[in-house]
């Protein structure tokens, strides 16, 4: 293509006048813009919508009047930090932080440890009761599990009577919670990621010597590493997120969690006010999803669709 | 706790069995070389000391309460586990049973509990049995009489002044006793232990928090509430810083099962099928007590009119959501993954973490700021386009509103999957096509498209499943706003989980009853289209290889 439209040019550009010559290179361009252009067009808008939202809540953030009236898409009334300082002083911000990320990362490392170990069963053994124990795996996921929370109250209560260090307005009792979930999808996602690593492997080194267990922790968990970066990642977003359980299990000011925590702010008559330290905490609570997120973008990709491609 | 164990445990009475060839010689080689490895044997020791522990730690508040049955399920639970990691045999339990165990407890079981439930009337004033009911009506209905005996009253808590459970700290004016009562009836105290006032008010008794006047008449209304039985009737206060003891009006006789209000005569049979008293007019008393209605929750959602024609809407507006949703993401996702998807572009790296960032942003938090943004008085979205739409106070504008949320939250992740598929088909393929002078529609349609829905579907399918069950997206924006002015139960945006939610917990008095019914409805919903989809991509087959 770039030589037939070199040699145009090289032919055109000989005795014609300098009118051809624009009309030329607005022809390449029209060419170029048919061929790349109109993908930029769409990304841009693409990021555009995208970003809307995350520059209001940012020009929230800095806004020194901190009201959600006052806010506009681009900080017009002065750029400040105040919000910022306003939340650690209003708010307990800092417990709810560290609540999250203690919470949200032992949450994830658990599950997937969970899951892993009986994907690895799922995977490379056979045994009675198998196929209906992944069937069961998947039904109990879509029962809705939150309307359970009746009972789950009611579990709990007893629990909180007889053990409190595991009850209501601990992170612990929450933690027990999360575990009930950790089989399941994340089951189904990484068994078949262990399905597609070749049998041999397991077999040779069951032939030198190895236990089941030097087989799983010394060879399948290092190669199945991705897929477990993934599921981690999925899990610590998902129980940073998580607002119902914990909106019932947390209600005393030190224990709640961010999700919990900021939705109190935006309560009642306060939610005009209280806007720009929200905002402040959006973009903070953001900060290590970013992070962890930025450091396993690779896997990311390569991971949830090798998972999705074996169901 | 038994059925966990004897699961994965019958499930291993077969591991020779499988149909893996290396598995007899590979048992007899662990038989004989016995691979003990001092890592190995340190961390056995160690897990196991550790369930040990913590099984001594559990024990002890449940010898204290007596609670027989929990201290033998947890020495059960125990010893199964101390038995299947020490036997060299039933290695898929050793496997299967930590996360199963969790599984069981928080999540089977409540779910069990929560569908028998719908087959009861339990909710708000059908909580207990009817000994509990009678108790509740009997201390209700106490009312001062002439004579009654007046005491100076405190209020204390064992807890948290704001939230703790609240007492009567009570002294009794003849004998100069006091006594600290709660629902559950008075306790004298010991003297040494408190102090009072001349005037008989207490002011400190160990063990107790006492509220001072602003933290108790911050909670004016528990207290007078709270109602404490005696042996005559009841104790309840009057103001801050009295009591009296009262006679309760209303009483239950046995000879007829009713309850008589001694001063009009009225009485109120009970009625074992409804749980409730209810009076010859119809008339029933607010506390009832928890009975089984068999299936009249379900038939109700079919055939009460006030429920089972909103219950429709609700229905087909849930398909629609999450269907929108689902495939909103999905074209939008796909349409930028293809457009970034090409040899001579320049910068896709930049393009992809900005596309990225809104997934990576708390969804909880931005849920809550796009319900700001489109406020109607001061919103982003009004001011930027020049409008004045009150978008949640109009059924049509509060769908779109929260459909365009989801899509926002949503797309980054369908964009990030469907760019990992694209890589994934090979670029042969495609240039395969325009060899054969198929044009780059033709090649999508016959080429790229099949080959990326068959990598998707199933994530097409729990994205489905999730979207049908997406609490937070309503509830965290609309709230199921508006609702139509005769039923406020039921919104223009309500999905089946948040109208169940309302019902279950909402302002109207909780029917948790009817709320476990549809919650078993919309799980047969969710669980047949799924089902019909699986089967649909055939990934069955596949994944029981």
């Amino acid at each position: 293509m770039t030589t037939l439209t070199g040699a145009a040019r090289t032919g055109d550009t000989a005795g014609r006048p300098p009118a051809a010559n624009r009309n030329v290179t607005g022809r390449r361009r029209n060419r170029w813009f048919a061929q790349v252009g109109w993908r930029h067009l769409v990304a841009v808008l693409g990021v555009l919508f995208s970003l809307f939202p995350i520059v209001f809540v940012l020009s929230a953030a800095l806004n020194p009047l901190g009201t959600l009236s006052t806010t506009e898409l681009v900080p017009t009334g002065g750029v400040s930090l105040g919000n910022f300082g306003g939340l650690f002083e209003r708010t307990a911000f800092e417990r709810w932080f560290l609540n999250s990320l203690l919470i949200a990362g032992v949450a994830s490392f658990a599950s997937v440890f969970l899951s892993a170990l009986a994907a690895y069963a799922f995977s490379r053994m056979r045994f009675r009761g198998r196929r209906v124990g992944l069937l069961a795996l998947l039904l109990i996921q879509m029962f809705p599990q939150f309307l359970a929370i009746v009972a789950i109250y009611l579990i709990f209560g007893t629990i909180t009577d007889l053990w409190p260090s595991i009850g209501f307005n601990t992170p612990w009792g929450l933690l027990l919670l999360y575990m009930g979930g950790a089989l399941g999808v994340n089951t189904w996602l990484m068994k078949g990621f262990f399905d597609t690593l070749p049998r041999e492997l397991d077999e040779s080194a069951t032939m030198d010597g190895a236990s089941h267990a030097q087989v799983y922790f010394r060879i399948m968990l290092p190669l199945v590493a991705p897929i477990l970066a993934v599921t981690g990642l999925l899990a610590f977003i998902g129980t940073i997120n998580e607002f119902l359980m914990a909106n019932v299990f947390l209600t005393s000011t030190d224990s709640k969690t961010l999700a919990v925590g900021m939705y109190g702010m935006l309560q009642g008559n306060e939610r005009n006010n209280n806007f720009g330290i929200f905002a402040a905490g959006t973009l903070l609570t953001a900060i290590p999803t970013v992070l962890v997120f930025q450091l396993l973008q690779r896997y990311i990709v390569s991971g949830l669709t090798a998972g999705a491609v074996k169901g | 706790m038994s059925t966990p164990l004897s699961g994965p445990g019958s499930a291993t009475q077969a591991p020779g069995q499988g149909p893996v060839g290396s598995r007899p010689p590979r048992s007899r080689a662990t038989r004989d070389h016995a691979p003990i490895t001092l890592t190995g044997l340190a961390g056995k020791v160690l897990l196991l000391g550790l369930t040990a522990g913590i099984a001594v730690w559990a024990a002890f508040p449940l010898i204290d309460t007596g609670k027989w049955a929990g201290l033998a399920l947890l020495a059960a639970t125990t010893a199964g586990l101390f038995y299947l990691y020490l036997t060299p045999r039933h290695i898929p339990a050793k496997y299967l049973v930590p996360g199963t165990l969790f599984l069981i407890a928080f999540q089977v079981f409540p779910v069990l509990y929560t569908a028998s439930t719908a087959f009861t009337n339990f909710g708000d004033g059908h909580r207990g049995g009817k000994d509990d009911a009678i108790v509740a009506i009997q201390t209700s209905s106490v009312t001062q009489v002439p004579g009654s005996a007046e005491y100076a009253l405190s209020i204390a808590t064992k807890g948290d002044p704001a939230t703790g459970a609240l007492l009567f700290l009570v002294t009794d004016p003849a004998t100069g006793t006091v006594s600290a009562g709660d629902g559950g009836g008075l306790r004298q105290l010991d003297a040494a232990d408190v102090t009072v006032t001349p005037g008989g008010k207490v002011t400190a008794a160990d063990g107790y928090t006492v509220l001072n006047f602003g933290q108790a008449s911050a909670r004016s209304r528990e207290i007078t509430d709270l109602v404490v039985p005696t042996a005559g009737g009841a104790l309840r206060s009057s103001g801050l810083s009295r009591a009296y003891e009262g006679k309760a009006v209303r009483a239950y006789e046995a000879g007829c099962d009713c309850v008589r209000d001694a001063e009009t005569g009225q009485t109120w049979t009970a009625d074992q099928e409804l749980g409730a008293f209810v009076a010859a007019d119809g008339e029933r008393l607010a506390q009832g007590w928890k009975v089984n209605v068999g299936l009249s929750n379900f038939t109700r959602v079919l055939t009460d009119k006030n429920i089972s024609g909103p219950f429709l809407g609700t229905l087909i507006w849930n398909f629609a959501f999450a269907v929108a949703s689902t495939g909103g993401t999905f074209l939008l996702g796909m349409l930028i993954a293809l457009v970034l998807h090409s040899p001579r572009m320049r910068g896709t790296n930049v393009y992809r973490v900005l596309l990225v960032l809104p997934y990576a942003m708390p969804s909880f938090a931005m849920l809550l700021a796009w319900r700001d943004m489109f406020n109607a008085d001061f919103g982003l979205i009004n001011n930027l386009f020049g409008l004045d739409v009150d978008w949640f106070g109009q059924p049509w504008t509060a769908r779109f509103a929260v459909i365009l949320v989801q899509l926002w939250l949503g797309y980054p992740y369908m964009f990030l999957v469907a760019t990992g598929a694209l890589q994934a088909i090979p670029r042969e393929l495609t240039e395969a096509t325009s060899v054969d002078g198929a044009s780059p529609w033709q090649s999508f349609r016959a080429v790229t498209l099949p080959l990326l829905l068959v990598a998707l579907s199933p994530l097409l399918i729990s994205s489905f499943a999730y979207n049908f069950n997406n609490f937070n997206a309503i509830y965290l924006t609309t709230e199921g706003a508006p609702f139509p002015a005769d039923n406020p139960t039921n919104g223009a945006t309500d999905l089946l989980i948040t109208y169940t939610y309302r019902l279950a917990f909402g302002g109207q008095g909780a029917q948790f009853g009817f709320a476990a019914a549809i919650s078993l409805f919309i799980f047969a919903i969710v669980a047949v289209v799924s089902a019909v989809s699986f089967r649909r991509t055939r990934k069955q087959e596949e994944v029981y290889s």
